[in-house]
């Protein structure tokens, strides 16, 4: 791991400040950027010391909590039900799967004039490109149930609802945490476009105007921000799902 | 001693003049036709036949998993599936253990069993453990209550859930080819470890094989299957005294049985096979 970043920043190091390649001109080099990050009185106004950085990515990662719970508090649910009752699944499912491939991009003006406040639009977004992919994957998850285990369930004597609980469920469960992290990448990337568009705080809004206002050196500070942030909520995820599958995780490592 | 005719009363199957039609697309198809089977209460009763004959079809329909098309199915005088009912419930008194294996891969191995019978209520989640204790026992399977099925071998996995079908008190036990994908060593220890359980427990056992030796080794009766569509050919009795070791494998008399039930097969396969080949030419 630390070969693959000692390799990464060496080849930036080299590419911007030592040979100065041309298409890398206007690049802000990896000398200029670390050493606006943790200045205490940074020349472009975002460092480790200003506040302001800190309640950027307060402003984002809210954002994408807000939006994340409902895609899960919702999206979930539908999937599994939709993957459990063939009748639901077959006049739900091709409506949902004429919205699915619609660019996140697209919704956003219609975003802006479904809600008028400022917040609104951006969770919408944000919300709205993870709860596909968790819907998604929970409904994957119950189709890639074995059929068995289901007849096995009825078998020793369940009801449907037995079944839905103790097999659909836990079933399920791998499909729904692959989904939670996709839809956690997907919220994030929604949430840097609808910041960019309709924000005015957060590390995409900040991404922009940095660019705007000739900013250089802020916008790595912001991107890197948001590649460790989405990182730490995908291991999050990942944590979680290891605890709740144990079972996996214990077979995985007897092989 | 009346307690034990009691239990012996139940689990008698009549299969009688049974047909299951595939038909999806207008070409009927009849995996099974007009087949007969009289199973009485207690015993181990094998189904043999070639691939593809329509035994699987047979136990899905005593399960209640699919519906037949024609003919009666009836469990101790019970009407499980027939006209104006095409398609049994299913239900703990004839639990199957699957080819495959169905152990629930998210539960441990005393979850596993307990599972039933606290599902049904019929026992508190304390009961139903001291239970499954007892039984994994007489199984040769204690130590691995806290194991998951992923942890198990195919063997013992499947003792598991032989176990698990046990505990919830079947009248009937319905093992699809139980034993396949194993190899010869480990196959011949299961062999045992089921009739040891089979000889505790009195209850009917309904397994299907296409392997003839297994077929002869467990079975108190042989039904051999013709292929598609499949009805019975022939009823062999395995008059060999219980409890069996694998020392009976190479006894005259077992070598006899063996030759019957080869005879029969053997037609069936081939006439399967030539089957096969004219619906490629």
């Amino acid at each position: 791991m630390l070969t693959g970043f000692a390799l990464f920043f060496s080849i930036w190091l080299l590419a911007v400040d030592v040979f100065q390649f041309w298409r890398f001109r206007y690049m802000p080099g990896l000398a200029e950027v670390v050493e606006e990050w943790t200045a205490r009185k940074p020349q472009y106004g975002i460092s480790l010391f200003t506040s302001e950085y800190y309640s950027h990515i307060w402003v984002s990662t809210r954002r994408v909590l807000i939006a994340f719970t409902f895609a899960l508090g919702l999206g979930v649910p539908l999937g599994l039900i939709m993957g459990w009752y063939v009748k639901f699944k077959e006049f739900t499912f091709p409506v949902f799967e004429t919205l699915r491939p619609i660019p996140i991009l697209a919704w956003v003006p219609l975003a802006i004039l479904m809600f008028s406040s400022e917040e609104g639009p951006v969770i919408y977004l944000t919300f709205l490109s993870a709860f596909f992919a968790t819907t998604l994957n929970a409904l994957l998850g119950v189709q890639s149930i074995d059929r068995d285990l289901v007849r096995a369930a009825y078998c020793l004597g369940s009801s449907r609802a037995d079944v839905f609980r103790h097999v659909v469920i836990p079933g399920a469960m791998p499909y729904v945490f692959i989904g939670l992290q996709i839809a956690m990448g997907v919220a994030w990337f929604s949430l840097v476009a609808g910041e960019m568009i309709a924000g005015r705080f957060g590390l995409g809004y900040l991404v922009n105007t940095a660019y705007t206002t000739a900013r250089y050196p802020t916008i790595v500070i912001a991107m890197f921000t948001l590649g460790f942030i989405g990182w730490l909520t995908s291991a999050l995820i990942r944590m979680v799902g290891n605890r709740l599958m144990q079972y996996r995780a214990r077979v995985l490592s007897t092989g | 001693m009346n307690q034990a005719q009691a239990k012996q009363a139940r689990g008698g199957i009549s299969i009688r003049n049974v047909s299951k039609i595939y038909d999806p697309e207008k070409t009927a198809v009849a995996a099974v036709l007009d087949c007969s089977i009289e199973i009485a209460p207690g015993e181990l009763h094998v189904i043999c036949g070639p691939s593809g004959c329509g035994k699987t079809t047979l136990l899905n329909a005593i399960a209640g998993f699919h519906s037949i098309t024609s003919g009666e199915i009836y469990l101790d005088g019970e009407l499980l599936c027939g006209p104006g009912k095409p398609q049994a419930t299913p239900g703990a008194d004839r639990v199957v253990v699957f080819q495959n294996g169905a152990l629930f891969p998210w539960k441990t191995v005393l979850d596993n069993i307990t599972y039933g019978p606290v599902i049904q209520g019929r026992m508190k989640k304390e009961e139903a453990r001291d239970v499954a204790r007892d039984k994994m026992v007489m199984a040769g399977l204690s130590g691995l209550e806290n194991s998951y099925p992923g942890e198990l071998s195919s063997g013992m996995a499947r003792r598991v859930e032989i176990v698990r079908a046990l505990v919830n008190d079947p009248a009937v036990l319905l093992l699809d080819e139980p034993f396949r994908g194993m190899d010869d060593l480990t196959k011949s220890i299961m062999h045992e470890s089921l009739l040891e359980i089979y000889d505790q427990t009195q209850v009917t056992f309904f397994v299907i094989t296409h392997d003839v030796e297994e077929a002869v080794f467990l079975g108190s009766k042989v039904s051999v299957m013709t292929t598609r569509p499949g009805r019975i050919k022939e009823s062999i009795t395995v008059d060999i005294s219980r409890p069996r070791d694998y020392r009976v494998l190479t006894t005259d008399g077992f070598r006899g049985l063996m030759g019957e039930v080869v005879d029969a097969v053997h037609d069936e396969a081939q006439k399967a096979f030539e089957a096969g080949e004219r619906e490629i030419a």
